[in-house]
């Protein structure tokens, strides 16, 4: 049994999390949410050059080649320091497409600029607030020209390319498509979480390049790829919510003693701790799965996408409720987490989403 | 990341493996409940076989030194045998205590001599024990405990009453906690022994519980002599001796039985709902989800704890998080399945509701576990003061002596 990272994925987490302590502290953090940058270029920058964003990416493509654990592991402490780069977009979404479904050429041809981080990447999917299906998608792609309308799209003002589903005639598709080119239209809409931007893309008569041949079971596939690296980013950011709490429970004392040494506190934090504790576990499991391409891939990421968002959830909300009416205030950094921890809920479709999709896997695992 | 043994946990489990084949039954669902049966005597009488040739194979006392007959191997092989027997109708439950909290005990406090003479059969099924610990006064505040011993000559005299002891009833011997001086604080004036349950003036009586049945003992004590011999550690150090045997108590109370998701997903699978299969319901599925991912963080925790036993680290959360979280679950599972069960849910006549009664027995079981080996709150509290380092609560019991302590009934 060994279900635990090895010494050097737990040296990689230690260089990284002091490196994002110094780098990408609340108040950089901040900038992005209260300036008008979409994102930090310096500290994306840097994660090309230390060659984060190309970890799991092969050499042969211009990656690092470390794994896909590594990449777990630098996911949970960008959750952790809340970053505000294109990192989930271009990497758990855009490298993982590509790398997923990308001929030889389109591997060898995007993944180089993407592993620097040269070149961003996203996902767009949604046209609105009806939940996207394999029926309802409307962008459609015909004689390799794409039109239509996606909203929002995470890092869809900042990305170079975007990898678009949309239907051509009866089946649906995914497309890459140069942000840059003519026949796009882009602006950067308001959001809950300013510090990760996202986007309308209006595209009329884009030229689409088609990514693989299945398209919504692919995206699906995806997706579960990108649920198990986001679940590493809600349990380093709801971990994050605990300790903050208890720093503060710690130091606040009202009626004689700190706040801390009462049962409702204590229990509050203790069940922080456990929500946390079962998401992290569910998240070994599906990084166990991820890296290894097992079947029980959908099972296990569906699994930590539920607990990862529950536990962020909650570990979000009751920091706030912990620190009372400071809490509340844009000065404390508690708002910080509670909009990223909706941000990461609602990226890869709702809650309420997942949990289908879990009891769907395991349908289809009984059935198997 | 694999879920591979090391080349010696895999000969161990190999070896535990083919014993099991050879000498025990697959279980084909369903979980042998100690003293929970119809034919309790059977069951005791099955227990003792089974301990029996557990010890003779060499799977008794797995982490116990070789010298009280043990085999001296690390938890972590202990682990891999429960694993492994957890498959198999193996009636542990009977030596649970005995040989997860009190010989560990009597291993640590007793002579040379006592260990030598009460390991061994433990070991072997031959003698069955119990714990005697909690009081009416003190369950959660465990050192409330109120059990009179009082010096005469070479022995102790004690007066006093327990409760809530598991296998009382069938037990050769016991250990047992008692309040040796009200004059000194709380925590001071204990001391602790182990005694012959058939000694004069020991009476066993059976707890009736909610649910009818009867898993638990009163214990009450008349007069009981001690012989001085049989103290475990200094007079007034009976706490301490407690802590060590608590710290073994994660080995009593573990994860709550069936129903657990399996369960609840094979009942909505058969059932239908008054607009089509309950496994279309949303709402349905919506719990179900909840559940699956418990049961699975619960899993997977066991996965990281076993990880940490393997490489000789100090486990994890789960021993903490697993009763508070696997108990919560198993009465919510509980009452679901009676709900998906519309009225028939409130009859208990295996003939007429789902596998058996599962449902109804849990509802009426569950509020036992969130309570019995640590209450959530205690467990909570656990949680918060050990693991993440939280100040205690404000004690008023601290200081003073015991006997002045209010107790709300006076």
């Amino acid at each position: 049994m060994n279900f635990e990272f090895d010494d050097d994925q737990r040296m990689l987490r230690d260089q990284a999390r002091r490196f994002l302590l110094d780098k990408s502290p609340p108040e950089v953090v901040r900038q992005t949410l209260e300036d008008e940058q979409p994102f930090d270029r310096d500290l994306w920058q840097q994660f090309g050059d230390m060659g984060w964003i190309g970890a799991a990416i092969p050499e042969e493509y211009g990656g690092g080649g470390m794994g896909h654990l590594e990449l777990c592991v630098i996911a949970e402490e960008l959750g952790r320091a809340l970053a505000p780069t294109p990192f989930a977009s271009s990497v758990y979404l855009g490298a993982e497409a590509l790398l997923t479904a990308g001929s030889e050429e389109q591997k060898q041809g995007y993944l180089p600029d993407l592993a620097t981080g040269a070149a961003i990447w996203c996902l767009a999917l949604s046209e609105g607030p009806q939940p996207a299906t394999e029926k309802n998608i409307a962008a459609a792609v015909s004689n390799g020209k794409l039109s239509g309308a996606k909203i929002p799209v995470a890092d869809g003002d900042i990305a170079d390319r975007a990898i678009v589903v949309a239907r051509d005639g009866g089946t649906v598709g995914l497309y890459i498509v140069d942000l840059n080119g003519s026949g796009v239209e882009r602006e950067m809409v308001a959001t809950m979480d300013p510090t990760r931007s996202q986007a309308k893309l209006t595209f009329k008569d884009a030229a689409a390049e088609k990514l693989g041949d299945d398209g919504w079971p692919l995206l699906e596939r995806i997706q579960d790829r990108a649920a198990v690296l986001i679940a590493f980013e809600q349990i380093g950011g709801a971990q994050a919510c605990l300790e903050m709490a208890k720093e503060y429970a710690m130091g606040r004392f009202a009626f004689g003693r700190p706040i801390a040494g009462y049962q409702a506190i204590k229990h509050r934090l203790a069940d922080m701790y456990i929500q946390i504790e079962l998401a992290r576990s569910n998240s070994y499991y599906g990084a166990w799965a991820l890296s290894t391409d097992a079947a029980e891939l959908p099972v296990a990421a569906a699994t930590a996408r539920v607990s990862g968002n529950e536990a962020y959830h909650f570990a979000a909300k009751e920091n706030i409720q912990i620190h009372g009416g400071m809490g509340f205030t844009w000065e404390f950094n508690c708002h910080l987490y509670y909009r990223r921890s909706r941000q990461l809920a609602l990226v890869l479709g709702s809650q309420r989403r997942w949990k289908d999709r879990l009891i769907r896997a395991l349908e289809r695992r009984n059935a198997a | 990341m694999d879920f591979n043994d090391t080349p010696e946990e895999a000969a161990f489990r190999a070896k535990a493996r083919s014993f099991l084949e050879e000498h025990a039954v697959p279980k084909s669902g369903g979980n042998l409940n100690m003293a929970g049966g119809a034919d309790k005597d059977a069951i005791l009488a099955g227990a003792r076989v089974w301990q029996a040739k557990k010890a003779a194979a060499g799977f008794a006392g797995i982490t116990m030194p070789k010298e009280y007959g043990g085999q001296g191997l690390s938890p972590i092989m202990q682990v891999i045998y429960n694993l492994e027997e957890g498959n198999f109708i193996a009636p542990r439950g009977v030596y649970e205590i005995g040989l997860g909290m009190c010989i560990p005990t009597m291993l640590a406090y007793a002579t040379e001599e006592q260990k030598q003479r009460y390991a061994t059969p433990a070991l072997h099924g031959e003698e069955i024990w119990c714990q005697l610990f909690s009081e009416p006064a003190g369950g959660s505040d465990l050192a409330g405990l109120r059990t009179r011993a009082e010096k005469d000559g070479d022995d102790w005299i004690i007066n006093g009453q327990k409760i809530w002891t598991s296998g009382a009833q069938f037990s050769d011997y016991a250990i047992l906690v008692t309040r040796s001086d009200f004059d000194v604080p709380k925590h001071k004036g204990l001391t602790f022994f182990f005694l012959d349950m058939k000694s004069r003036g020991v009476e066993v009586r059976p707890i009736k519980q909610m649910s009818g049945a009867s898993n638990f003992n009163e214990v009450y004590f008349t007069d009981v002599r001690i012989p001085d011999s049989q103290r475990l550690g200094a007079v007034g150090d009976g706490w301490k001796v407690s802590l060590t045997t608590l710290m073994n108590e994660r080995f009593a109370v573990g994860i709550a039985p069936p129903p657990d998701f399996d369960e609840v997903f094979n009942l909505v699978r058969e059932t239908e709902l008054e607009d089509g299969p309950a496994l279309d319901n949303a709402m349905v599925r919506d719990r179900l989800a909840d559940w699956y991912v418990r049961q699975q963080g619960l899993k997977n925790s066991h996965f990281r704890t076993m990880t940490a036993m393997s490489r000789g680290e100090t486990p994890g959360p789960e021993s903490s998080i697993n009763k508070v979280v696997s108990a919560s679950k198993y009465q919510d599972i509980s009452f679901f399945g009676m709900e998906m069960q519309e009225m028939v849910g409130i009859m208990t006549d295996p003939e007429e509701v789902a596998m058996d009664g599962l449902f109804q027995t849990g509802t009426m079981s569950s509020p036992g576990y969130r309570i019995a080996g640590g209450t959530d709150e205690i467990l909570r509290n656990i949680i918060a003061e050990r693991i993440l380092g939280l100040p205690q609560d404000v004690r008023l019991d601290k200081e003073g002596a015991f006997r002045d302590l209010p107790t709300g009934r006076d």
